[in-house]
């Protein structure tokens, strides 16, 4: 069965989560510990959400420095898959393995809410079960929402196709051009800031087609990486 | 016993959204002098030593990729606490 590896730092909330939609998806979750520079021979990983180290110096900033995190770098050099998701995708900014950085909401308020999203790269690791131009569900919840980047290296994302989510309608925290989420140029790397881990069973999940609490948009992203492994 | 100080703000392409709500606030307060605020963050390295050029050095690279991320702030500054002295005196605080 694939492995895919769940990272707990201190301060992490959103580990079991995310365990649990691996588990849905078919996959097998193994803890991985911020203090273990070891990845326990994983076929991937997943960085969830939280505020590790108490955001202390900036979101995800010490976070990088953990043990496991040089390990995840290099990993992640080789084309290991790595999702990082909300706090995660901050890890993966500070660490340089993504562009770019998250600074606070624009409107200045913490925010959950069920957003709407356009998948923009449907050939990632983390996206192939979906197809371009799909719009899915995906619940929300941050204060330091807000993707920030220089307009040459938005321009660099947009051109090489590594805008990967990137919110319908109403922007919900002023990100640059609406980002939600990013890829590295190898596709094996991807952030968001909202929560796919929270969008994998019925009944505990944001609105869908099928009724209310009935999505289940987000067990793609980790069906997605099961089928880009064994394929 | 030496001290760096590392100074590092919001770059001013980037919303500082702390500042503004404390510009927000002064006037309530009676400040109506200031019409904008910024806010950022100090940092005081201890050394066991003097502050040499070295230790400045060491600082300042330090400042640029551990206390500062370049995508959203600039180190301002990087000193000698000892030289620069600019602990507001006494009388002024007051």
């Amino acid at each position: 069965m694939t492995r895919v590896g769940v990272v707990t730092f201190p301060g992490t909330l959103d580990d079991r989560d995310a365990a649990r939609a691996v588990r849905l998806a078919g996959g097998e979750p193994v803890a991985l510990w911020h203090a273990d520079a070891d990845l326990h021979e994983v076929d991937a990983v997943v960085l969830p959400g939280g505020f590790s180290y108490g955001d202390y110096l900036r979101a995800g900033a010490i976070s990088r420095f953990a043990p496991v995190m040089g390990e995840v770098v290099e990993a992640a050099g080789r084309g290991l898959p790595v999702l990082g998701i909300c706090n995660g995708f901050q890890v993966l900014t500070e660490a340089h393995l993504l562009p770019g950085s998250m600074v606070k909401n624009d409107h200045l308020r913490f925010l959950c809410a069920e957003t709407e999203l356009v998948v923009e790269n449907a050939a990632t690791a983390w996206t192939q079960d979906f197809r371009a131009g799909e719009r899915i569900t995906i619940p929300l919840k941050n204060q330091d929402g807000q993707y920030v980047a220089d307009e040459a290296t938005l321009d660099r994302l947009e051109g090489e196709g590594q805008v990967v989510f990137r919110y319908a309608g109403d922007n919900p925290n002023g990100s640059r051009r609406a980002i939600a989420g990013i890829a590295n140029a190898r596709g094996n790397v991807v952030g968001l800031m909202p929560h796919p881990e929270h969008a994998v069973e019925e009944g505990f999940g944001p609105d869908g087609p099928k009724g209310p609490r009935r999505g289940t948009d987000g067990l793609r992203f980790f069906t997605s990486v099961l089928h880009a492994l064994v394929g | 016993m030496g001290r760096v100080v590392v100074d590092v703000m919001p770059k001013p392409e980037i919303l500082d959204p702390q500042g503004k709500a404390v510009a927000g606030a002064l006037p309530r307060l009676g400040f109506g002098e200031f019409v904008s605020v910024r806010q950022g963050k100090r940092f005081e390295l201890e050394v066991a030593g003097p502050v040499t050029p070295e230790v400045l050095a060491a600082a300042a690279r330090a400042a640029e990729q551990v206390l500062s991320n370049p995508v959203i702030e600039d180190v301002v500054r990087v000193a000698d606490l000892d030289a620069v002295g600019d602990a507001v005196p006494a009388e002024v605080a007051r």
